[in-house]
């Protein structure tokens, strides 16, 4: 790389808890690229779903504040691991166009926001702005033998005209990236299908029936594993797993990573450092069966 | 000059909102103006009438009609004037209708417009001089562009009618879409056993020149004496020795190139003939897939060819026609759908077009007939229709109805239950458009007695479930979601210009739409004319079109160019513009921007002077602003009677 990456990052609140692995993953994979992540100093919450179900005002300026923040750092973009925060940051700045709403939302906040820089997925500044070609030279440990679908969920890159990222029903920047890595990807077709999201409180039926159908097709066409880069879609498939099984008499197994947790794997960094410990479903098998097809390889 | 001023109603279209007895009025007032009265109709017979008269009892030189566009009844107008014995260039036109009364809502405003368009006309009309068109002889040959069944119907009528007939035609062969269909709706009649006979005809004609593999290089000239540069592509075969034997296209190593003809189902080999029944049944070599032409090794055709008709060197060739009218028949092509995500965008081998179903159905295509799954060569059970593919759909920018689809669904699915009786279709679609003869009863058929399943919804999503197709989409009247299995997916593909419609349209000096279909004369009243004097449209050029209506233009703008020949000679339009040799200097600058190269330099007693071809001209009016002597002048609208216009608006 000739010029240094350097982003503010907005980690988001499923990083301090049920993404923690994703976050970890995040920041190891960004360290070992030498793509500079400085934390968003008093970050908050971006409204998430609550928010904007509720009042759009009300998400617009709990978005709008964040991304001030990052202003204020004199950086000019932001990275997010999560598709959710994305969505909101990026929405709030598009909203925050239209001067009336500006207004009604400068009102909510202390000073008046300056939404003025882009925020983009990890996933996104590692494909555009880093490069697949890039990653490749940087495996140290291909993923050889791993049979990997890449799951992307409906929000990462909808909608269009907003997330300007990928193609719209048939993207491409993980499963490149797991190429690149080493691995055989399959292609998924259910790759921007719904998992059921948040529905999971509510309604737990409907993410059985949604992500139960996800984990089935990945079977059918022969996936060891699903990576993904969103925590919602991320805990649907893996920690309600289980859940999944009993309510649809499957038995399925397969291990749910995040893509950064993949990269890491093959830059060669430690399971720990990539929270590969908390996934929920085993990956041991899977793994097992990488590092056996490296030594074969090797012998 | 005495004027008289007629001030049309129009029904209401005028009267409405432009009080036209305040406008005959004010009228009144302009200098020369002798007689002003508002009519109901003018162009009506009693209108007509009222104008003669008036001219006979006050002895009128000069006439102003207040009323429609000149493009709506100049000439009728003209014709009105003349047969009160006026030449027809004492005439004048007050848009009051386009201009005003459709685009105006206040009274008020819409009169004081109209009393001002009125008094430009007057004062422009004082300036005017009677014109005189001359007569010239014309070419009695037609050009038809394109061997689609239009322009098949169109060539053949003319030929019939005595014309002799120049075809043009971009595919090695003629038959356009036509040929590549297996049957025909609403009649299920085999489409090579109605069109095969027709394109023979067309073969054997004595009064048709067909150039096959040909394209228009350059168009000249006007009607009655257009003069047409033809490229023949090369085709690496001569075709005046090829017998069309077939015999290099069996030993032709080279068996992977495209096969157009086939929609690319299946390949074909580097020299072929692209179907048998082709009109001209004669070989041609596609160079990118020719190792000969490529590398320089091969030539087995050349060897075995018995009539020793390769020349691999064989460059393009251009010939000149000189023809006195011409009929565009180009067609359409179909909508590229790999846009379409949802539908795989071309990912999956098993999701194909109607026309290579259509290829599919056929005893004569790649599959014998035989419906073949891609993938894997299985006969289908579960068949999905997609209607509107590329139709009706703004985000893909084609908001327009394909009209066909509709119906060669049904019939494919008609034909699919023939084929596969154990078979079950399905059809997605958005409402279902059947409005010809016998046509909605096809429809009722192919639901009622071939237990086709018709879906009202769009399908969101096609991905692949084992080795068949999920299609999901939505059914409206249930208000429910639905999947299907499916086995085969065929896309119902909008129609969309044909490529290189745009260029053609250039150079046959031609307009177009925003989507490239080439626009009639008048919606109405001109179905087949262009506003090009002498050149017409037939088929699906002028918008998506079945087989019937297309048809039908070609025999109507084969009408028109026999109605056009039935003169020996033309009148020339007057329009055009003189050059004043005393004013001027020879600088040659209108030569120059004259786009119809009509201008070219003359000696005048030593001195370079320019003269208009009043044949080539098209009363453009270039040269007019170009020349810094002001000394070309456009007959008609020379700038004195411009200015004049201009004063007459601009009075304070
Ligand atoms: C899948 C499918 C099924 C159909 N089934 C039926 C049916 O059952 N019944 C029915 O009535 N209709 C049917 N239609 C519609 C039918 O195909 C059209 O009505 C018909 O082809 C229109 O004829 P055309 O001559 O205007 O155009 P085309 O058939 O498109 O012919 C145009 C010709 O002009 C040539 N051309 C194009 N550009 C140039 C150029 N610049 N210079 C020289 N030549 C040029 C082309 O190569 C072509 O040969 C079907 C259409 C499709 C797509
Ligand atoms: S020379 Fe070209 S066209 Fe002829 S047989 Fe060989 S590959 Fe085919
Ligand atoms: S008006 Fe002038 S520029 Fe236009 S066609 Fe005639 S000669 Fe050429």
């Amino acid at each position: 790389m000739n010029k240094p990456l350097n982003y503010a990052y907005y980690p988001g609140c499923s990083s301090t808890g049920t993404s923690l692995e994703y976050d970890m993953s995040s920041r190891a994979v960004c360290a070992a690229l030498d793509i500079n992540l400085t934390d968003v100093p008093d970050w908050s919450c971006c409204g998430s779903t609550p928010a904007h179900t509720v009042d759009h005002s009300l998400s617009s300026a709990l978005s709008a504040r964040n991304l001030d923040q990052v202003a204020s750092m004199g950086l000019d973009s932001c990275v997010s691991p999560c598709p959710s925060c994305l969505a909101n940051l990026k929405t709030a700045k598009h909203r925050m166009e239209d001067a009336g709403f500006r207004d009604k939302v400068n009102n909510l906040l202390d000073k008046p926001a300056d939404t003025r820089v882009e925020t983009k997925s990890v996933l996104q500044i590692l494909v555009e702005d880093y490069g697949i070609e890039n990653i490749r030279k940087k495996v140290v440990k291909p993923l050889t033998g791993l049979v990997v679908g890449a799951y992307y969920g409906c929000i990462l890159n909808r909608p269009a005209e907003l997330m300007q990222f990928d193609d719209l029903e048939h993207p491409m920047a993980m499963d490149n990236i797991m190429e690149a890595l080493g691995a055989t990807v399959v292609p998924f077709p259910l790759k921007v299908e719904c998992c059921g999201a948040s529905f999971g409180i509510p309604r737990k039926d409907v993410v059985m029936r949604l992500s139960g159908k996800l984990l089935d097709t990945a079977h059918g066409i022969g996936a060891m594993a699903l990576v993904t880069a969103c925590p919602l879609c991320q805990m649907n498939l893996d920690m309600r797993q289980n859940q999944i099984n009993k309510a649809n008499g499957s038995k399925h197994t397969m291990p749910i990573f995040y893509f950064t947790q993949l990269m890491g794997l093959a830059l060669g960094l430690p399971e720990k450092e990539l929270g590969i410990g908390k996934l929920c479903v085993s990956p041991r098998n899977v793994l097992d069966a990488i590092d056996a097809n490296l030594k074969e390889k090797a012998a | 000059m005495k004027i008289g001023v007629f001030v049309c109603h129009c029904g209401s279209n005028i009267e409405a909102t432009v009080d036209t007895a305040a406008v005959a009025a004010a009228s009144r007032e302009f200098p020369d103006v002798v007689f002003a009265t508002d009519t109901m109709y003018t162009c009506s017979e009693p209108g007509q009438d009222e104008i003669v008269a008036a001219i006979k009892e006050h002895n009128l030189g000069g006439v102003v009609v207040a009323s429609c566009t000149p493009r709506m009844h100049e000439q009728t107008f003209r014709r009105t004037v003349e047969r009160a014995g006026l030449n027809r260039y004492l005439f004048e036109m007050a848009n009051i209708r386009e201009h005003v009364s459709w685009i105006g809502k206040d009274r008020e405003s819409n009169t004081n417009k109209s009393v001002d368009l009125v008094r430009m006309a007057t004062e422009k009309l004082m300036r005017n001089r009677p014109l005189y068109s001359k007569k010239f002889d014309i070419n009695k040959r037609v050009l038809v562009i394109g061997g689609g069944v239009a322009g098949i119907q169109a060539a053949l009528d003319c030929a019939d009618g005595g014309l002799e007939v120049v075809m043009v035609e971009k595919a090695p062969t003629i038959g356009g879409k036509m040929a590549k269909l297996d049957k025909t709706f609403p009649t299920v009649d085999c489409s090579s056993c109605i069109l095969g006979p027709r394109m023979v005809d067309v073969a054997q004609h004595p009064n048709i020149t067909l150039y096959a593999y040909s394209e228009i290089e350059e168009i000249n000239g006007y009607v009655g004496n257009f003069e047409i540069k033809v490229k023949k592509k090369a085709t690496y075969v001569d075709w005046d020795s090829c017998t069309g034997c077939g015999i290099c296209m069996e030993k032709c190593p080279s068996k992977k190139a495209t096969d157009t003809f086939n929609e690319g189902i299946g390949k074909t080999t580097a020299i072929n003939i692209p179907f048998p029944q082709a009109i001209p049944k004669k070989a041609k070599i596609d160079p990118d897939f020719c190792t000969k032409i490529q590398k320089g090794k091969c030539g087995v055709c050349a060897k075995l060819c018995p009539s020793g008709c390769i020349n691999y060197e064989m460059q393009d060739e251009f010939v000149t026609e000189k023809v006195g009218a011409i009929v565009t028949a180009t067609g359409f092509d179909l909508f590229d759908w790999s846009i379409y995500g949802e539908y795989g965008a071309g990912r999956y081998p098993d999701v194909i077009t109607s026309l290579q179903y259509e290829r599919m159905l056929s005893a004569s295509g790649p599959t014998g007939g035989h419906i073949k799954r891609p993938s894997d060569g299985k006969e289908p059970k579960n068949v999905v229709f997609i209607q509107c593919v590329g139709s009706r759909d703004k985000s893909v920018g084609r908001p327009y109805c394909s009209g066909f689809c509709c119906m060669y669904t049904a019939k494919q699915a008609i034909l699919t239950k023939d084929h596969l009786p154990d078979s079950q279709s399905y059809v997605f679609y958005m409402d279902i458009r059947a409005i010809g003869k016998l046509y909605d009863e096809f429809t009722r058929r192919a639901m009622e007695e071939y237990d086709t399943k018709y879906i009202r919804g769009r399908v969101s999503m096609i991905y692949p479930q084992g080795d068949r197709l999920l299609v999901r989409g939505a059914d409206t009247l249930m208000g429910a979601q639905v999947e299907v299995d499916a086995d085969l997916v065929v896309l119902a593909v909008g129609a969309e210009a044909a490529a290189g419609a745009g260029e053609l349209a250039e150079k046959l000096r031609i307009s177009y739409d925003s989507y490239g279909f080439y626009m009639e004369g008048h919606p109405k009243l001109k179905p087949v004319e262009t506003n090009t004097a002498g050149v017409y449209l037939a088929g699906a050029c002028q918008g998506p079109k079945d087989i019937p209506s297309s048809v039908g233009q070609g025999s109507a703008a084969a009408a028109k160019v026999l109605g056009l020949f039935s003169k020996d000679q033309l009148e020339s339009d007057p329009q055009v513009s003189v050059v004043d040799i005393k004013r001027c200097i020879g600088c040659g600058k209108c030569i120059q921007t004259c786009p119809f190269g009509a201008i070219k330099e003359m000696e005048f007693r030593g001195m370079a002077k320019a003269d208009v071809i009043e044949t080539i001209c098209q009363g453009c009016g270039i040269c007019t602003s170009t020349c810094p002597q002001g000394a070309v002048q456009l007959q008609h609208f020379t700038d004195n009677q411009i200015l004049s216009e201009v004063n007459a608006l601009c009075r304070f």
